[in-house]
């Protein structure tokens, strides 16, 4: 369990974005930095993507995904960040306070100076390019199926047709061979890669996996399991050419048709997204248009490279250790007034401490019950005196005022809080 | 030793499963039989989800009657079996000068068949209570008992009422002839065994034919299958708080567009007759048809939105109205035919058959009880099925309270739609267990959000594996020839 309630930054996401984020608050001074990953190990997606190709940018090095994230586990554990693992962040509010939930530690709130939105993106399914068809068991997005073959070790199909270029679709056609699958061909709708040129050499090209530009999937058969597909020609505006339906039999059609920014705790807290990128409008310290909330890495747009989100995440973090140790700075300066013997309230209820420095306060304050003879009016700060009035009465009916002065400011400096009496003489 | 029932009820579509529910409140035994491996895989798994209000059947047809009975027990029904279930009226809009007399002939129907609560709003008034409707709305029939509901959850609800009264539940139980003493029915075969019984009820829905010709009734009968095909939009981004249909067509009830109970909007369907009672798919004319038809009503739709697409199938019939001096031949069936002794014979139940439901229940017990069978209520009839915990419906402070008594409520695992581990649990262990993947997400919802289950399905796999005690290469997403995954990779050798 935690040990706080209130962090300077917390980081929701624990992939390349999340991890450089709590890196770079630490190392800008955040104190109090805590990353929230809902699944049980520190890494995000990366910890699947066990295929190298990782840290080319920033270590000038070829690292297999699980081994580029350890070094930034490595590194945030060394410099102190908390972390919660198989825990859910179901609400984040525009005051930055989170609902958070997890089997192990139960149900409760966080409070943040500052957050940093590192939820990556999901992948983009069946229903929303609307292949028609059954809908049987074995169509997986790429993704879901590496988690079955990299995590669980399981195989989630044994012939394989692959809808879509994208990277991971790329991959996993190489690694499903690997494992002794058949990958019967790759169907992209476009004219053109959709994925990096690399992945086609290196898992399609090198594995005689067939492409086939402008090609799509017009049905799916099979009740329980699927047991084949349609693939058909398109031409330049996606209109299917008459005769030239194939129908490949397999079990398995994966899908790799793109990714979406994952963004729907930030719609709840407020934050504006781009319809174009569907991921929030920052500006360079990837600060939303909510205070406080900074979001970096895929949730933004959709990289192709880890490398990046990385260096995304440096700069989410660091945005958000200046802006949550600002805060705190505030919230050291800023004290509470408070309403003591026979004082009804006092406005202001808070002041800052340092205005004190060089110009007068006010504090403008009604009483309870009326006291018809001289009654005295006093600031403390629990123990010590700090400025006193006197004044002939003192009725509910009738507002008091007692003034701080710059020559106070020693005083109060030096207080957690001050309280207001109105005392007999 | 074979098992003997006082009632066999075949299928565990919403009419079964509510058939046997109410059967379950009477002294005997009773049997409900499902050939797939959860209740309502058939006509009840994919439907519009709507109670209706009874205007639209022909006058003085058995649809009709059923229809406007069935409507008015939907509240007492929901509120014993605690299922989502909302009156929110409906709306059928005409567009253009040209459809609004098609309004008037419905607020006749709607007179002779007695719904209360019907009334016609001008265009105007009809755009002030939808704002997302056409521009060329020229009025519209609203009827205000018109519901929504969770076709799953009324389904399952039931079973699980009948189960705590006695009831026993199979499934991956095919029905496959029945067992006669004369021309009395005595029991039935099926791939699991035979089982006997004072009676059988057939609710087969697609498959009530095969029934019913098994005991050598009704051979002229036959079930069309009408596909119809659906769009679901994400919540976040659709809002339609209204059900609208079109003006009724010689098809039928035609494409609506109209809200659910889980919130997402939803459109469909077409109808499409075919052979094939197992053919679900959707097809590429079925989805234009619908996004034509649904545009009609509500123009300013965006494919963007779409996260799901499903189809289902109707039982069309072709029994005759018995009435006489009505000339219609897609009536319902609910019988004791002469033919046979100890048979309960229903058919051609589609659409308002959810709505019908619970009249069609009723029906059953008055013609047993014009059959001479006493049907004395059992002195323990509990009508109450208590409704379990969903994490998404609560406040954070009731979440609060839940995850501190059990804190498997506190893992969430379908983070669209947020369904915990303690809820998969409770289901996979509930009266009707959920064995597989669908069964789970017909229950939960889980799965049904903007990632179509890309992040659930790996941990409900795990889940299922562990809490059945069997492997995870036996989990199926809905029975059997459905398993996941193949084979475990290949090893290291070290």
């Amino acid at each position: 369990m935690l040990n706080k309630d209130t962090y300077d930054v917390v980081i929701i996401g624990s992939g390349p974005g999340g991890l450089a984020a709590a890196v770079a608050a630490k190392k800008a001074g955040a104190e109090d930095v805590l990353v929230i990953e809902r699944d049980t190990e520190l890494g995000g997606i990366l910890l699947q993507c066990i295929h190298n190709g990782f840290g080319a940018e920033i270590f000038h090095e070829d690292l297999p995904g699980p081994s580029y994230a350890q070094r930034y586990i490595d590194e945030s554990l060394e410099l102190g960040v908390d972390t919660l693992l198989d825990t859910i962040v179901l609400e984040v509010t525009p005051g930055r306070k989170l609902y958070v939930s997890s089997k192990q530690h139960g149900f409760f709130e966080i409070n943040a100076r500052a957050i940093v939105l590192a939820m990556g993106c999901r992948e983009r399914t069946r229903a929303m390019i609307q292949i028609p068809g059954m809908r049987p068991a074995g169509v997986y997005t790429a993704g879901t199926a590496q988690r079955f073959v990299n995590i669980e070790g399981k195989m989630p199909g044994e012939k394989v047709v692959i809808l879509g270029s994208g990277d991971i679709g790329m991959i996993m056609a190489r690694r499903l061979t690997f494992e002794g699958a058949k990958v019967e061909r790759v169907c992209e709708i476009l004219p053109f890669l959709s994925g990096l040129t690399r992945n086609y050499v290196q898992c399609l090209h090198d594995f005689d996996i067939p492409l086939l530009f402008q090609h799509t999937v017009k049905f799916i058969y099979g009740k329980n399991r699927v047991e084949a597909v349609k693939t058909v020609a398109v031409d330049d505006k996606w209109n299917f050419v008459p005769g030239s339906e194939e129908i490949i039999p397999c079990d398995t059609l994966l899908l790799s048709v793109g990714l979406i920014p994952e963004n729907e705790l930030s719609r709840q807290a407020g934050v504006e997204i781009d319809p174009i990128t569907g991921g929030p409008y920052v500006d360079e310290s990837r600060q939303t248009n909510v205070p406080g909330i900074f979001a970096a890495g895929n949730v933004v747009h959709v990289y192709d490279l880890a490398d990046w989100v990385t260096l995304a995440g440096y700069e989410a973090g660091k945005g958000a250790a200046k802006y949550a140790m600002a805060l705190r700075a505030s919230e050291v300066d800023r004290i509470p007034v408070l309403a003591g013997n026979n004082v009804h309230h006092v406005v202001p209820q808070t002041i800052n401490k340092s205005s004190l420095e060089d110009e007068e306060i006010e504090l403008q304050l009604r009483v309870r019950t009326p006291v018809e003879e001289r009654v005295m009016i006093e600031v403390h700060d629990g123990q010590n005196q700090i400025a006193r009035r006197l004044a002939r009465y003192a009725r509910p009916g009738e507002m008091n005022t007692i003034t701080l002065k710059p020559k106070n400011f020693a005083d109060v400096e030096k207080a957690s809080s001050i309280t207001v009496d109105v005392n007999p003489r | 030793m074979q098992e003997k029932y006082d009632y066999i009820v075949i299928g565990g579509g919403v009419v079964g499963c509510i058939i046997a529910r109410t059967l379950s409140r009477y002294e005997g035994r009773v049997l409900l039989i499902e050939k797939e491996s959860d209740l309502c895989m058939g006509t009840t798994a994919a439907n519009t989800a709507i109670v209706h209000a009874g205007y639209d059947p022909l006058p003085n047809t058995l649809k009709a009657r059923m229809n406007v009975a069935g409507n008015a027990m939907w509240d007492t029904l929901a509120g014993e079996l605690n299922f989502p279930f909302e009156r929110r009226g409906d709306f059928v809009v005409a567009v253009g000068e040209d459809e609004l007399p098609a309004l008037d002939t419905l607020m006749g129907f709607a007179k002779k068949n007695g719904v209360p609560g019907c009334l016609i709003l001008p265009g105007p008034e009809v755009r002030r209570r939808e704002k997302n409707i056409t521009p060329d709305v020229s009025g519209a029939l609203w009827a205000s008992t018109g519901g929504i509901c969770d076709p799953f959850a009324v389904t399952i609800a039931a079973a699980e009422n009948a189960v705590m009264n006695g009831a026993v539940v199979k499934l991956n139980t095919e029905f496959k002839e029945f067992i006669m003493e004369g021309d009395r029915i005595i029991g039935i075969k099926t791939n699991q065994g035979d089982f006997l019984s004072r009676w059988v009820v057939n609710a087969a829905g697609l498959f009530s034919d095969f029934v019913m010709h098994q005991a050598g009734v009704r051979p002229e009968f036959k079930i069309r299958p009408r596909k119809g095909e659906y769009f679901v939009f994400d919540r976040a981004d659709v809002q339609i708080d209204n059900v609208l249909f079109p003006v009724p067509s010689d098809k039928g009830k035609g494409i609506l567009v109209t809200a659910t109970v889980h919130g997402n909007t939803i459109l469909g369907p077409n109808a499409d007759i075919i052979d094939d009672k197992e053919d679900t798919s959707t097809t590429i004319s079925g989805m234009e048809e619908i996004w034509e038809g649904a545009n009609k009503l509500v123009p300013s739709l965006s494919k963007k939105h779409v996260i799901a697409t499903f189809a289902g199938l109707r039982p069309m019939g072709n029994a005759p109205c018995k009435t006489p001096g009505v000339d219609y031949n897609k009536d319902y069936i609910i019988e004791i035919p002469e033919e046979v002794r100890g048979f309960v014979n229903l058919g051609g139940i589609e659409s308002p058959g959810l709505a019908s439901s619970p009249a069609i229940a009723q029906e059953v017990v008055d013609l047993l009880k014009d059959a001479g069978e006493e049907m004395r209520v059992k002195k323990d009839y509990e009508p109450i099925r208590p409704a379990r915990p969903r994490f998404r419906e609560m406040s954070q402070k009731d979440r609060k309270l839940l995850v501190d008594m059990d804190p498997r409520y506190g893992r969430v695992i379908c983070r669209c739609e947020n369904v915990t581990e303690g809820e998969i649990i409770a289901e996979i262990h509930a009266p009707v267990p959920a064995t597989n993947y669908d069964a789970i997400k017909r229950r939960t919802w889980l799965g049904t959000g903007r990632c179509q289950g890309g992040f659930d399905t790996p941990r409900v796999v795990e889940i299922l594996a562990r809490e059945l005690g069997v492997s995870p290469l036996e989990i199926t997403k809905r029975g059997e020839g459905s398993e996941f995954l193949f084979r475990p990779t290949k090893k290291v050798e070290n």
